[in-house]
């Protein structure tokens, strides 16, 4: 991320987007599919995926033509390549099944100005080799996708009593019908975020009273 | 794009290099979008029309294979590309005979918090809408989407009148959506307490899809009755077009005079029906 | 189906609203409600851009159709979406200083709003014809600058108020959102049926 960081080893690399960058939870990053698309953890998992694939992809191409593309025109010349990845999971998704294409709708083709995604190009893959910048990418990319199905599985499990389409309570459970609202997705991002906040400022600060927002 | 940004960088790249490098780059992602799209045509036109026949075998129960037509004011075509201006797409749905054992067309009208989009099947026998699907929504969860839940709302669809007037150009009552427990006539349909504007939705989108339709559709009917050839089945002992006696008086124009559906009760089509017969239709 | 103009003005400016109910432009919604002077400028320039983009989009998806090249769509767009973005900026440098200057800061930004691209692709989607393209860009230009200024609003009072260390930030700004949405959620049904 910062130019002029010290090494970071493999596994750190690794590391560093599942947890302690995680675009979700702590950057914040590429939302609006997020939560657009979190309503259920299929769909949730989904999006994860594609997006995850399109990171992956870009990544390997933006590292490998990092030499070549002059300054000027990088931007375009990411953004062509994201758009053309996300073209190929777009017909992917298509081919494998046309109900969760139907459910994400157009926030497949969406992706394409997800700023993790393009972030990710500009501030590492343009400046390391393929190795570690797919090692990155694949940190980013999972921890990404982590993000979406806690959101999508709190969502799901509050606001229609299921996960993955099995009910988990009994009959006389009475569904959060607003989860599955589009309020419902910026109340369970917030929340987590609360939480994270919450174990965050606990490691950092034990001796300050905090107060116990249990959320979630 | 690239041009706007060469005077003001300083060491300035050469335009010969940026294009040759937009080039590549836009070379790279030719092959793999077309790769892409050409690897997947078949997997996703085979999704297509798997998704298609679910829908359709749903509202018509005992269908085999569904064929896709459009209807406008020339006649009735095999669906191409894109629909024509003044044209409605239709689904017709076959047994594994090849007769005719429905059709089926798509209605959409604005709904609560967005469109919302029902599949409706047609018995040109008896000249009414024996069941609908859901396409696509937005509405309320458990408010809205009692539009296919509500067993009592679906009976609506079991045979909702929709004859056609005397001069064949309209419906002869429009299909109407009324209070809940305030039905009285065949054309009618029942709304769900609390889901009215989703239910007043599903009927106008009927109401504006047959008024189109249905005129249209009425002419060609024999067209589309013997005009399939069963084609994927090859029935060596064919299924010529004089199984359907009977249905003849309806081409001659008396369409209005009969209404002669009584609500035939065990008309199947709630159900999950989806029959496993995808592979026989492919 | 053809949906009249006026509904969908008001669903696309309430009811379905860009931010609050499709999510869409949230990186901008939350980056830069913050003040109520900068939400103004840039709810404006996203419009501009959006309208922009709508009409171009509009007419690519008719070449791309013509020719059978859908699957040349998407790339299409977010390409002459950033190009449209650059030439505007350009032109109003040359032409209007002023309002360069206002809009000036905000235009790059724009090129990786989801809003824009979204407002393109849910055109496309929806097989609006050019009218209601033009309708749902600018209604969903004036949703999107609506909501960001409720938003800067809010969070300018919030800066007065005392909350919890632990929720302040993004969190906070978060859950004000849903609160909004929420509110936003009692416009539905506006525009429909008679």
């Amino acid at each position: 991320m910062i130019p002029g960081q010290k090494q970071l080893s493999n596994l750190e690399e690794l590391l560093e987007g599942i947890w302690k960058q995680n675009p979700v939870f702590v950057m914040v990053l590429g939302m609006c599919p997020v939560l657009a698309v979190s309503v259920s953890a299929v769909n949730a998992l989904s999006m994860g995926l594609a997006t995850l694939f399109v990171l992956l992809g870009s990544t390997l191409l933006v590292s490998l033509l990092r030499n070549v593309v002059p300054r000027e025109v990088r931007i375009a010349t990411y953004i062509l390549i994201i758009a053309t990845f996300v073209t190929v999971v777009d017909y992917l998704i298509q081919a494998i099944s046309l109900a969760v294409y139907d459910a994400l709708g157009a926030f497949i083709q969406l992706i394409v100005v997800n700023c993790v995604i393009l972030g990710r190009a500009e501030a590492h893959a343009s400046k390391n080799p393929p190795g570690r910048a797919l090692l990155n990418a694949l940190g980013m990319g999972v921890g990404f996708a982590i993000g979406l199905f806690a959101i999508g599985a709190v969502r799901e499990i509050l606001g229609a009593g299921k996960l993955f389409g099995f009910a988990l309570f009994g009959p006389d459970f009475q569904p959060w019908v607003i989860m599955v609202l589009p309020p419902g997705g910026f109340f369970v991002l917030g929340a987590w975020l609360l939480l994270f906040n919450w174990l965050n400022s606990r490691k950092a600060a034990p001796v300050k009273p905090v107060e116990g927002h249990a959320h979630v | 794009m690239n041009a706007a940004s060469v005077p003001p960088s300083q060491p300035s790249t050469p335009s010969a290099a940026m294009i040759r490098t937009l080039g590549l780059v836009a070379t790279v992602c030719g092959i793999l979008i077309v790769t892409a799209y050409e690897g997947t045509l078949e997997a996703v036109a085979a999704n297509k029309k798997l998704a298609l026949e679910r829908a359709v075998f749903k509202v018509i129960p005992g269908a085999s294979s569904v064929k896709e037509f459009v209807v406008g004011p020339t006649g009735v075509q095999p669906a191409g590309n894109g629909v024509p201006e003044g044209a409605v797409k239709l689904y017709a749905a076959y047994d594994q005979a090849g007769s005719l054992k429905g059709l089926a067309a798509e209605g959409a009208a604005k709904g609560y918090s967005d469109t919302v989009r029902v599949l409706y099947a047609y018995d040109p026998e008896k000249q009414a809408i024996t069941g609908i699907g859901v396409v696509s929504m937005r509405e309320t969860p458990g408010i809205g989407d009692k539009i296919y839940t509500d067993a009592a709302f679906l009976k609506n669809f079991e045979a909702l009148d929709v004859t056609l007037s005397a001069d064949l150009k309209s419906l002869a009552n429009a299909v109407k959506v009324v209070k809940h427990g305030g039905k009285q006539n065949p054309w009618e349909i029942d709304a769900i307490a609390g889901a009215t504007v989703t239910c007043k939705a599903v009927g106008k989108g009927i109401n504006e899809s047959a008024q189109k339709l249905l005129p249209l559709l009425l002419p060609h009917l024999d067209k589309l009755k013997a005009g399939e050839p069963a084609r994927p089945t090859p029935h060596p002992a064919a299924s010529p077009p004089l199984s359907k006696r009977g249905q003849g008086g309806f081409d001659s124009g008396s369409a209005s005079s009969q209404r002669l559906n009584p609500p035939q009760p065990p008309f199947e089509k709630g159900g999950s029906r989806a029959s496993h017969a995808e592979g026989a239709a492919s | 189906m053809s949906e009249p103009l006026s509904s969908i003005f008001i669903s696309t400016l309430l009811a379905n609203n860009l931010v609050l109910a499709m999510f869409l432009g949230l990186c901008p919604f939350l980056g830069v409600s913050a003040r109520l002077n900068t939400a103004l400028p840039m709810g404006a320039a996203s419009t501009f851009v959006m309208l922009v983009a709508s009409l171009c989009a509009f007419g690519l998806n008719w070449l791309v159709t013509t020719f059978n090249l859908e699957f040349l769509r998407l790339i299409s767009y977010i390409v002459i979406i950033a190009s449209a973005v650059q030439l505007v900026e350009m032109v109003l440098k040359k032409y209007s200083p002023v309002l360069f200057r206002a809009l000036g800061i905000y235009l790059p930004l724009i090129t990786t709003n989801c809003a824009v691209l979204g407002v393109a692709l849910f055109q496309t989607a929806r097989d609006y014809d050019f009218l209601q393209s033009v309708t749902f860009a600018v209604a969903g230009g004036a949703g999107f600058t609506l909501a960001l200024l409720l938003m800067a609003g809010l969070r300018e009072r919030l800066n007065l108020a005392i909350v919890p260390n632990v929720v302040q930030g993004t969190a906070l700004s978060l859950m004000l959102a849903g609160l909004l949405s929420l509110a936003f959620m009692g416009f539905a049904g506006l525009g429909a049926g008679e």
